[in-house]
């Protein structure tokens, strides 16, 4: 009958904060608020070696820290697991070619490239942390911004690399394809969207699928220890494709307006 | 109702002159931590107070409460202290092996139930020992439930309420709200040790649902919690859908309405 104990639909966000540029020292940042789940994303770009495989392009590489605040599993040691799970889960998601545009972040091919560093702290966890993380790596790559350098060549051949003076002089990363993850969980019957931590305690299975802009999806991902029915896979892969694309469409436009109001925007920060 | 004045009128002060460090003078006067100093040589420190070079400084922050020359500060915000004679809901993790289980007690609760019980007597430590001795304590079936912070439960005489709406209320004294449908013959009450797992209808799941989003709201904006306040919030609430009244807008016009309603119902 698609009422939730919280009266919204089996489709329907919880109200979601999104803020971009919040630390200083990164080359883009992102914070997401989705409900009690509190996500911050940093992504600092340096330079490196392109790998082997892969000679003209650049590569991101993630890392997910579970702070012991979040909950007290945390603690000590406690959440190395879920960040190592979620980690891979991220390698998995943006693994397809399509996603973001490595070729832009080679600066000489087989010798330097950028990598771009995406590092995700779990600040406070409220439920459906997958979701809330794609939200905020994809808003802080929105956000990043990365120097644009030149090569320099000398009469001896060697290479010298000149960083722009100019600290608005950037190249702006296209997260058009980027996408996002959603977590459709089984409960009873049916699957809803967004659960929080009473929800996924009664959910068996729940089932993680990555959905870009156009509707595309890009992996998929079965968790929890129950079962799942096929006819219900393919049920939650549609509802999934379905609200993945509002979801961009409506990130997209926040993201679109707090860019518009450029350096005049105030920023809430952590003390808001 | 003038216990429920004072406690409504401190509440205000706290929304508004938490970050002032000011006292607010009025029914209440508020003392913030240990910057406080009372001054009056006669005035004896009680609960949340200590002395140091002969002032009265407050320990924790929250309400001032004078009754005579006693100064005693109640917290804000703390974990549940029993006392004898409240009402508290929670889930059975631990029972004692005692007389008792050997009369079969376990037949009927059992850990991980979920029972609203009242407070027998208090230990020294702190500990609680519950009984279940009436037919209105015992087993809850269908509902749910929100755990706010005790301070946030106003004492009344009655913590049993059944809201014209159609749905019921237990104001659990430790934080714990039991919200369920009102049971339609008069001799099911909630509790009792057999559970009712028909399926609820939707009507009073949604009334449910908006009582839950509206207890949320109250506590967000740190309002006594009682069954005038509860039932002035739901009416409030009923122009919006129940999604949105936890948006933090809608919360903000939904609970600015209950405020005056229950200031015009002091004045």
């Amino acid at each position: 009958e698609d009422l939730r104990v919280d009266g919204r639909g089996c489709e329907d966000y919880r109200c979601a904060e999104v803020e971009t540029d919040v630390v200083s020292n990164t080359s883009g940042s992102a914070r997401v608020k989705l409900g009690h789940t509190d996500i911050l994303v940093g992504v600092k770009a340096e330079m490196g070696t392109p790998k082997l495989e892969k000679p003209d392009e650049g590569y991101l590489e993630f890392f997910v820290d579970c702070s012991a605040n979040a909950t007290p599993e945390f603690e000590g040691r406690g959440g190395e697991e879920l960040g190592t799970e979620i980690a891979n889960t991220l390698y998995r998601v943006f693994s397809s070619e399509n996603s973001v545009d490595l070729k832009s972040l080679c600066i000489n091919p087989r010798e330097h490239c950028w990598v771009l560093y995406v590092d995700v702290l779990l600040l406070e966890c409220g439920g459906n942390l997958f979701d809330a993380i794609s939200i905020a790596v994809k808003a802080a790559l929105f956000n990043t911004r990365i120097p644009k350098v030149r090569v320099l060549e000398d009469e001896e051949g060697s290479k010298e690399i000149e960083l722009s003076d100019d600290p608005y002089d950037c190249i702006r990363l296209n997260v058009d394809d980027v996408p996002c993850i959603v977590t459709l969980s089984k409960i009873g019957y049916r699957h809803v969207v967004d659960a929080t931590l009473q929800e996924e305690a009664c959910s068996l299975a729940s089932l993680l699928i990555s959905v870009t802009s156009k509707g595309a999806l890009t992996s998929m991902k079965k968790v929890g220890k129950g079962s799942l029915d096929p006819e219900s896979i393919f049920e939650m892969m549609e509802t999934g494709k379905r609200v993945g694309k509002s979801l961009h469409i409506a990130l997209q436009k926040i993201l679109d307006e707090e860019e518009s109001l450029g350096t005049s925007r105030q920023k809430v920060g952590f003390l808001g | 109702m003038s216990d429920c004045l004072d406690w409504y009128k401190v509440n205000k002060g706290v929304q508004h002159r938490l970050l002032d460090q000011t006292e607010w003078l009025g029914r209440g006067k508020m003392g913030f931590g240990p910057q406080k100093p009372f001054s009056g040589a006669e005035e004896k420190g009680g609960h949340g107070t200590y002395v140091e070079e002969e002032k009265l400084i407050a320990s924790v922050a929250g309400a001032v409460e004078r009754v005579n020359k006693l100064v005693c500060v109640k917290a804000l915000k703390t974990r549940y202290n029993g006392e004898v004679g409240d009402i508290v809901v929670g889930r059975i993790t631990e029972r004692r092996r005692s007389a008792e289980d050997e009369l079969a007690m376990r037949d009927y609760l059992q850990e991980g139930d979920l029972i609203s019980a009242e407070v027998q007597s208090v230990f020294s430590d702190g500990a609680v020992s519950l009984h279940t001795r009436s037919l209105k304590y015992g087993k809850l079936g269908q509902g749910v439930l929100v755990q706010v912070s005790p301070s946030l439960v106003k004492r009344q005489k009655t913590h049993f309420h059944d809201l014209p709406c159609g749905a019921s209320v237990i104001l659990g004294n430790n934080g714990f709200i039991w919200i369920y449908p009102t049971p339609e013959q008069k001799d099911e009450e909630a509790g009792g040790f057999t559970t009712n797992l028909e399926p609820v209808p939707l009507s009073d799941r949604e009334v449910i649902s908006r009582l839950r989003n509206c207890i949320v709201a109250l506590v967000t904006q740190k309002l006594m919690l009682f069954d005038t306040s509860i039932l002035y919030c739901y009416e409030a609430s009923l122009p919006h859908q129940i999604k949105d009244i936890l948006k933090p807008e809608v919360m903000e016009e939904i609970v600015l309405e209950t405020r005056q309603r229950l200031l015009d119902l002091e004045g």
